[in-house]
């Protein structure tokens, strides 16, 4: 059976073409492409490992931009509510104080008008006293016309200077 | 349906041709076909290679024998068709069908034909340059691209390379060689891809390819001497110890060393295995085609009708038989590769990782049975 029966010449060629390729690509081939074959996988698993930090990462800052807006939501609430009762207590402050000023103004009206009043009063007293000298003086000036009242009235002075010593 | 129009179309062609091929022939008596002849003359070595549709001529050769008183280096042109050489005065001939020497280069000498050392450039060593050709250029090809572009991947013709590259490197020898892979891979990635080329060239009927070299056993020999070679030279200690010395009871090895000449056996087995496997299987690839190639021309023998039935049925079967080889050769070289693999990891394997390697021996193990 020729078919079962190795033929030198084949095998002499065999092995020498054999043996050529396998040192040339072992010299040539196999170490380029099996290093990068290699150094790209783990580039690969690299960048997946990376990617799946980077996406933890992203996640987190997600999360805490999250918690930040939500920090400066309660801030600006609390700043509103402050400011609120700032406005209002200013108000109420400002309505107090005017109403002190008001009483203050009210007082030096009614001190005012009083001593106006006082015034007045003075004014009409001294006018009084002075009509009611004129009308004593025209009385006694009519009075004193009379010689006989004259008499009287120096005699009851004098007596009273009398007495009065 | 115009496609299928198409296919109707070409098989009415192809039936029509051997029908006529068939009304032509079967008158003359000289048409009678020896198929054995003609399986035998693809499936075996040549001096010449085949052109299509011519039966005189033949791409010749040269022939470089070492004869008796030396060196005789011509073409195989001049021994064609029975002719006999004369080269430096001696005669050479190829030898007939009744010699020992059938279809081989024989000295002619007074005495009868003598055998030279025949270190001809045949149809088969030239379709093993092509193929080393063909493997070293892609590969440094791809070597070059790697080069050139550190961390990317081809694309189009090299990636499919590089998908093969990978799959073997990432699929096979990793997996079964652990740390060493780097150490074992490019004698394994090297048989993958030669075989797998040789193969493929095979398939293809035509000039660059065409010849059945993983089917013959020579080839398969060389390649599994090889394995053999990278097995026991890269061998550690403890493979040696479960040869001359296994882990069994002491009268199966002493005083009659049974278990030893077992597995000193077993070592042989091996690579014979591998040298058989591929060689069994790419022969009954090549077998089949031509066998059901030469049905169309036993049938039309017969009679036309019964020709053109079975070029219906030849073709269809061949087509399918050819996409299974494609197939089968690629199968065949990963094969090859991962047994031979699991051959290298099993000698080498350490002593702590011996369970994981029983595991991948049995993995193997169950390969090898599936696909044998």
């Amino acid at each position: 059976m020729e078919l079962f029966t190795p033929d030198f010449g084949l095998v002499f060629w065999m092995f020498i073409a054999f043996g050529i390729l396998f040192l040339a690509l072992w010299k040539f081939a196999w170490p380029v492409i099996l290093k990068s074959v290699d150094s790209r996988a783990d580039l690969i698993d690299k960048g997946v490992e990376y990617a799946q930090q980077a996406k933890a990462q992203l996640d987190n800052a997600k999360e805490e931009a999250q918690s930040f807006l939500n920090d400066a939501r309660r801030q600006q609430a609390d700043i509103l509510r402050e400011a609120d009762k700032m406005k209002t207590q200013i108000i109420e402050q400002a309505r107090s104080a005017a109403q002190v000023e008001a009483q203050k103004v009210m007082e030096n009206a009614k001190v005012q008008i009083a001593q106006q009043q006082k015034e007045a009063q003075a004014q009409f007293r001294n006018q009084v006293s002075e009509f009611a000298l004129e009308i004593a003086g025209k009385i006694v000036h009519n009075q004193m016309q009379q010689d006989k009242a004259q008499d009287k009235l120096v005699n009851s002075l004098l007596d009273e200077i009398e007495n009065s010593k | 349906m115009k496609r299928l129009k198409f296919y109707i179309f070409l098989l009415l062609v192809a039936v029509s041709g051997s029908v006529a091929y068939a009304s032509e022939t079967s008158d003359s008596a000289s048409a009678a076909i020896n198929p054995k002849e003609i399986m035998f003359e693809h499936l075996l070595d040549g001096y010449g290679w085949e052109i299509p549709f011519d039966h005189h001529h033949r791409i010749p050769l040269p022939v470089i024998v070492w004869a008796s008183d030396g060196l005789h280096c011509f073409s195989s042109s001049h021994l064609e068709h029975g002719h006999t050489y004369t080269d430096k005065g001696v005669t050479f001939a190829i030898a007939g069908p009744e010699s020992p020497y059938k279809e081989k280069v024989v000295e002619l000498t007074p005495e009868g034909e003598k055998r030279p050392w025949d270190f001809s450039i045949t149809k088969n060593v030239c379709a093993l340059f092509i193929t080393v050709f063909l493997v070293l250029g892609l590969m440094i090809w791809l070597a070059r691209f790697h080069k050139n572009h550190p961390y990317k991947a081809p694309r189009k013709g090299l990636g499919f390379l590089e998908v093969a590259v990978t799959f073997v490197y990432d699929g096979v020898v990793k997996p079964i060689l652990g740390p060493s892979a780097r150490k074992f891979a490019p004698y394994l990635m090297t048989v993958f891809f030669f075989i797998l080329f040789m193969n493929l060239l095979g398939l293809i009927v035509i000039f660059p390819g065409g010849a059945n070299l993983t089917g013959n056993i020579a080839v398969t020999l060389v390649l599994s001497i090889c394995t053999f070679i990278a097995t026991n030279m890269f061998a550690n200690k403890h493979y040696w110890k479960e040869i001359f010395w296994p882990d069994v009871p002491l009268w199966l090895k002493f005083p009659l060393p049974i278990m030893p000449v077992i597995e000193i056996f077993g070592m042989f087995t091996k690579p014979a295995a591998l040298t058989i496997r591929l060689f069994a299987n790419m022969m009954g690839g090549h077998m089949i085609v031509i066998t059901l190639t030469l049905l169309i021309f036993i049938f039309s023998a017969i009679s036309p009708a019964a020709g053109g039935a079975a070029t219906v049925v030849s073709l269809i079967f061949s087509i399918f038989m050819l996409l299974i080889d494609v197939l089968v050769s690629f199968i065949q070289a990963y094969v090859f590769t991962m047994l031979s693999t699991i051959f290298i990891g099993l000698a080498n394997e350490h002593e702590h990782e011996k369970e994981d390697a029983a595991d991948k021996g049995e993995i193997g193990k169950e390969i090898v049975d599936t696909l044998v």
